[in-house]
């Protein structure tokens, strides 16, 4: 029977199963970072286990860390942030666990530095207590995010128990409109299902355009399955992805790469397989989106307006409408090029990688932040902060008035000092627009790299599309 | 794991969907290293305004809600973050099952592994309890997973499905990572047969 990449994986990585019980799932990659695994360790440790596999586990610092430049040399002034990456750094230590601190030459956030460094490779099962580790899928793993239950289960056995779940296919056709990207196929493909419209399955993207995106715009697409419900995302690995991985730090080398690659290759999806669910997009009707409201399935074209209470689809759709309307200080049917921005933020595992700073450097060159506007950039790694400076991208930032900041979070969730004050607006490139999530008050709209950008300059929404 | 049988309690009306992990739990309050002493940063911003007193508007607040064990809430409740700390803080609420008609899968998954019966009922049902907790503050469930069923004083309201290994791993409080550990021998064996794209990964190597 015709197989998918999804079921390729998952059948690789059944260690024992039995009927009316999950399967046990081998993890071969086991991703840590300091919010969600100090439970874990104490639990370990409380039971008197120890970590199976250290040498398939990898840890970060990422989610409290300051970006402020210099930071290595600065006291970290958070107690309570402090306390939880020095447990982080015990932990590894303890453990045996290879960790990338806040001072090593290659940290950055979990779903930046896995692919970047090459540990992330094709037919993997990855696992992170992060939700979007669905991230690393774009490179044809299958990868989802975890509780700190599961991280302590991983830890201890290497192991997950997972029931299979469901597969759905996104088959995204044609061929993107020019100054359409990536993260405004994924928030179109959000808007059409819904936020919990692939809840229970795994999302295969499908179609020429998934095949004509670059990797950074592939993991732009995969990262946010979650946000559309989805367990985790995957595209299946052709030539881009072994390009993408050749010479990587801790990709296999030389005739070794060459033999794993042949066989990345055969990992695809076979033709006759079948999905539970399918979902077609038209790449051609894709526009620039924006988030207006306070969930990612809340966006509308750049060109379009908030929508009306009366669009929305039930009573309860209805009444989440009018609680956004008020938390975001929008008035309904207003047109998004009118929305006034106080703060802009490039970076997240969304759109932190060097093709989003390109972008946002392209939009930016030559070009000055509006003097209402504080703007900032905040590279998803410390190794593509280095890359950005080699290419002056920093200079163009620093003159057209954006801080360039060292990697992390950061804004994204604003468990470090980048924090929005109440009722301040910012036009974001991260994931999540939740109520707080970016400061308590805050009121966060999505968008990609240049759309982001070009709001700095013009200190509200423009459709970058018009723009030379 | 604490393990969970049946819980008669009062009904918290939590009538909005898509309730996010962010506003069960938000981030400023995930630094902390403890399992323990979560709920009373549950829905921080909405319960407590902007000097820290209760806000009088938010439904949970009622003084009759303030005992509650069992919160019934709108369609995709827990989206968004794997955060494990949501069940945390609703177990350190007071809340022993969470009533929906869906939840987000890795919450859904986090409440099992924490002893927290969440519950799918179709979304009439769900918006009649949610009626009557407002209408009748005080109004009492029981939640009988061995039964599967959701009744009141009055009788039965609705059965509930639920995936049998998690029924028994919680009816019996198991500790997962134990059972898993009984297959230590076919985990040794699958690592022995390990692809060999594996052994290009090196990463201890790279520092
Ligand atoms: S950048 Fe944002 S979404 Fe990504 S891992 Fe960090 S906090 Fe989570």
């Amino acid at each position: 029977m015709p197989k998918t990449l999804f079921d390729k994986i998952w059948n690789a990585h059944v260690v024992h199963e039995q009927p009316g019980q999950p399967a046990l799932l081998y993890i071969d990659l086991h991703l840590v970072h300091e919010v969600t695994s100090p439970q874990a360790f104490d639990g370990l440790r409380m039971a008197g286990r120890s970590v199976r596999r250290p040498d398939l586990t990898v840890a970060t610092a990422d989610h409290n860390v300051p970006t402020t430049v210099g930071r290595a040399h600065l006291p970290l002034e958070d107690e309570v942030a402090k306390a939880q990456l020095d447990a982080l750094s015990r932990n590894c230590a303890e453990f045996g666990i290879p960790l990338y601190d806040m001072n090593h030459a290659r940290q950055g956030i979990v779903h930046v530095i896995g692919p970047e460094l090459g540990l992330t490779q094709p037919g993997m099962t990855i696992v992170c207590g992060d939700s979007h580790t669905s991230t690393h899928g774009a490179l044809g793993a299958l990868a989802f995010g975890i509780g700190t239950s599961e991280v302590e289960h991983v830890l201890a056995t290497q192991t997950l128990q997972q029931a299979r779940p469901k597969t759905m296919e996104v088959r995204c056709t044609g061929q993107l409109p020019r100054g359409v990207t990536a993260k405004d196929l994924i928030l179109g493909i959000i808007g059409k299902i819904g936020i919990g419209g692939a809840a229970g399955h795994v999302i295969e993207y499908t179609g020429e355009v998934i095949r004509s995106l670059s990797m950074e715009g592939r993991m732009t697409v995969c990262n946010m399955s979650i946000e559309g419900g989805g367990r985790a995302g995957m595209i299946a690995p052709d030539r881009t992805t072994i390009d993408y991985l050749r010479g990587r730090a801790h990709a296999p080398k030389g005739a070794d790469f060459e033999r794993v690659a042949a066989e990345w290759l055969t990992l695809a999806s076979d033709p006759g397989a079948t999905y539970d669910t399918l979902v077609e997009i038209a790449a051609a009707d894709l526009v620039p989106h924006v988030t207006w409201g306070t969930n990612p399935g809340m966006v509308v074209p750049v060109n379009g307006r908030v929508p009306r209470a009366e669009e929305a689809a039930s009573s309860g759709d209805r009444r989440a409408y009018e609680r956004a309307f008020e938390y975001m200080a929008l008035e309904p049917g207003q047109p998004v090029q009118q929305i006034k921005l106080d703060r802009v933020f490039i970076g997240s595992c969304t759109n932190g990688r060097i093709e989003d700073l390109r972008a946002a450097a392209a939009i930016a060159r030559g070009r000055r932040v509006a003097s209402t506007v504080r703007a900032m950039v905040v590279p998803g790694s410390m190794l593509v902060r280095q890359q950005a400076e080699r290419e002056g991208l920093d200079k163009v930032f620093a003159e057209a008035g954006f801080e360039w900041r060292e990697a992390g979070c950061s804004m994204c969730l604003g468990m470090n000092p980048d924090i929005l004050s109440p009722g301040e607006r910012c036009a974001s490139t991260s994931n999540r627009n939740f109520e707080g999530r970016q400061g308590k008050g805050g009121r966060t709209h999505l968008c990609s790299p240049a759309m982001a950008a070009a709001a700095a300059i013009e200190g509200h929404f423009v459709d970058v599309r018009s723009w030379s | 794991m604490q393990a969970f049988r049946r819980e008669t309690g009062v009904v918290a009306p939590l009538d909005r969907v898509d309730v996010d992990t962010d506003q069960i739990i938000p981030k400023q309050f995930l630094k902390r290293i403890e399992r323990t002493g979560f709920g009373q940063f549950a829905f921080y911003d909405w319960r407590f305004r902007e000097d820290g007193s209760l806000n009088p508007e938010f439904e949970l607040n009622l003084p009759a809600y303030r005992e509650a064990s069992i919160l019934v809430s709108g369609r995709n409740f827990g989206s968004g973050s794997s955060r494990e700390h949501a069940p945390w803080a609703l177990q350190d609420m007071g809340f022993k099952a969470v009533i929906a008609p869906s939840f987000a899968d890795i919450f859904f998954n986090n409440c099992f592994k924490n002893g927290v019966l969440p519950v799918v009922l179709p979304e009439q049902t769900v918006n009649e309890l949610l009626a009557r907790a407002k209408e009748r503050p005080g109004y009492k469930v029981t939640v009988d997973l061995e039964a599967q069923t959701v009744s009141d004083e009055e009788g039965p309201v609705a059965g509930f499905e639920v995936d049998p290994f998690r029924k028994h791993l919680l009816l019996n409080g198991l500790d997962d990572i134990g059972l898993t550990l009984e297959h230590g021998d076919a985990i040794a064996r699958y690592e022995e047969a390990m692809p060999a794209r594996l052994r290009g990964l090196t990463i201890a190597a790279v520092r």
